[in-house]
């Protein structure tokens, strides 16, 4: 006769919605972290997630760039902005601005998640997210909006947020993500698609 | 013996029971609405299977690829009980801007588009354009409708391409300010109809 413990994993219990994880990548010196499955039709919306992520190389910035369906390369055309406020561990330094060093216009290079760098001290890293919408219509324009917060080189708490699109009417199939210089010591990324 | 079905139906499933589910938050799917030259969306609690009560504390409306039929704005509207969407709204906005040539960007206070105690349309945009590869993605969350004893906080982003061919991402927060319970959201646009897209209200845990 069949258990509970049993029937119970032979069920397939939704939960009404909300976010299905699709992949999850745990970084060990990688230069790379890339999504190349799983971003179709099947969901409006999908949701990278990035945890605890470490570079090998001081002062540098995790970034990421698209690839159209069946086309090669990241390199598709992004206008962005960002902006962010910091504030040094000694209370002395804080600010909100608007950086244009990390915004594109119609630029085709990986987009920054911060503009300043991140630390590669042990214990130094940065968590956040990335939603992309509707990233298979071969009609609109895909937007993109993130948060994160990053351990700056020298000690500052940085709390960036990043917003764009890609201005293209191509599906956007795969996401790549990799550091400016140096490799993705250690760190998490999750991919879901959100219901 | 006891059988599927009956068995099914004598426990509550859990709301994760896979590794793809786990850590996946409860974040549960209400309501899914297709725009068709739609003059507004509405979700209002106890209708179309809408529930926007005391079940959650918070709930989370997703804006996706929403396409305008005319150059005009997206708003806001919600309702305190009654049947007309007029309650009161304080919010504030602000705005980055770049265009796509580069020759500008803006991180600004737009006080044109925030509201002080008004009972009308909250703009969650300025003008944009119509252009076919245009439309608007974004969120907004909106807490504790139900509550009969404070405020309700929402808070949101929403990104468009202006007429000007730049990017606009709006960041606004503010609050219903009454205590009767808030029961509808109504989105609408300024003039003309939101052509096509999809409106997604969740309900979080």
């Amino acid at each position: 006769m069949a258990t509970y413990k049993s029937i119970r994993y032979n069920t397939p219990v939704s939960n009404g919605g909300s976010r299905v994880l699709l992949a999850e990548t745990t970084a060990s010196s990688s230069a790379t972290v890339s999504f190349t499955s799983g971003i179709d039709s099947t969901y409006k919306e999908y949701l990278f997630t990035f945890t605890s992520v470490h570079p090998a190389t001081d002062d540098v910035k995790l970034t990421f760039q698209g690839n159209a369906a069946g086309e090669s390369g990241f390199n598709e055309t992004i206008t962005s902005a960002m902006f962010r406020s910091q504030l040094d561990e000694g209370d002395s330094d804080s600010n909100l601005l608007y950086n244009a060093a990390a915004d594109q216009a119609q630029g085709t290079a990986f987009q920054q998640l911060s503009d300043n760098g991140l630390g590669n001290g042990n214990d130094e890293s940065m968590s956040g997210y990335l939603s992309l919408f509707n990233p298979s219509s071969t009609t609109f324009v895909k937007h993109f909006m993130g948060r994160n917060n990053m351990y700056q080189k020298d000690s500052y708490t940085n709390d960036n947020f990043l917003t764009g699109y890609f201005n293209t009417t191509s599906a956007i199939d795969e996401i790549q993500f990799k550091m400016s210089s140096g490799n993705i010591d250690a760190g998490t990324f999750k991919l879901y698609g959100v219901n | 013996m006891a059988t599927y079905s009956a068995i099914a139906h004598n426990f509550t499933p859990p709301s994760a029971t896979t590794s793809a589910q786990i850590g996946a938050g409860a974040m549960t799917l209400i309501k899914t609405v297709t725009a068709s030259d739609s003059s507004d969306i509405s979700f209002v609690h106890g209708s179309s299977d809408v529930v926007f009560d005391s079940t959650y504390k918070t709930y989370l409306f997703k804006f996706i690829s929403l396409h305008l039929s005319s150059d005009t704005y997206l708003s806001l509207l919600g309702r305190d009980g009654g049947s007309n969407f007029d309650a009161t709204k304080t919010s504030s906005y602000f705005r980055v801007e770049h265009t796509e040539d580069d020759s500008s960007t803006g991180f600004t206070i737009k006080t044109n588009l925030d509201v002080a105690q008004a009972t009308g349309e909250t703009k969650l945009s300025g003008n944009t354009s119509d252009d076919n590869d245009n439309a608007y993605s974004g969120e907004l969350y909106v807490f504790n409708p139900s509550s009969t004893t404070f405020i309700k906080h929402y808070f949101g982003q929403i990104n468009v391409i202006s007429g000007a061919d730049a990017l606009e991402a709006g960041y606004f927060a503010g609050y219903f300010n009454h205590t009767a319970a808030l029961d509808g959201i109504k989105i609408t646009v300024g003039t003309g109809n939101i052509a096509s897209g999809t409106i997604k209200m969740y309900g979080i845990a």
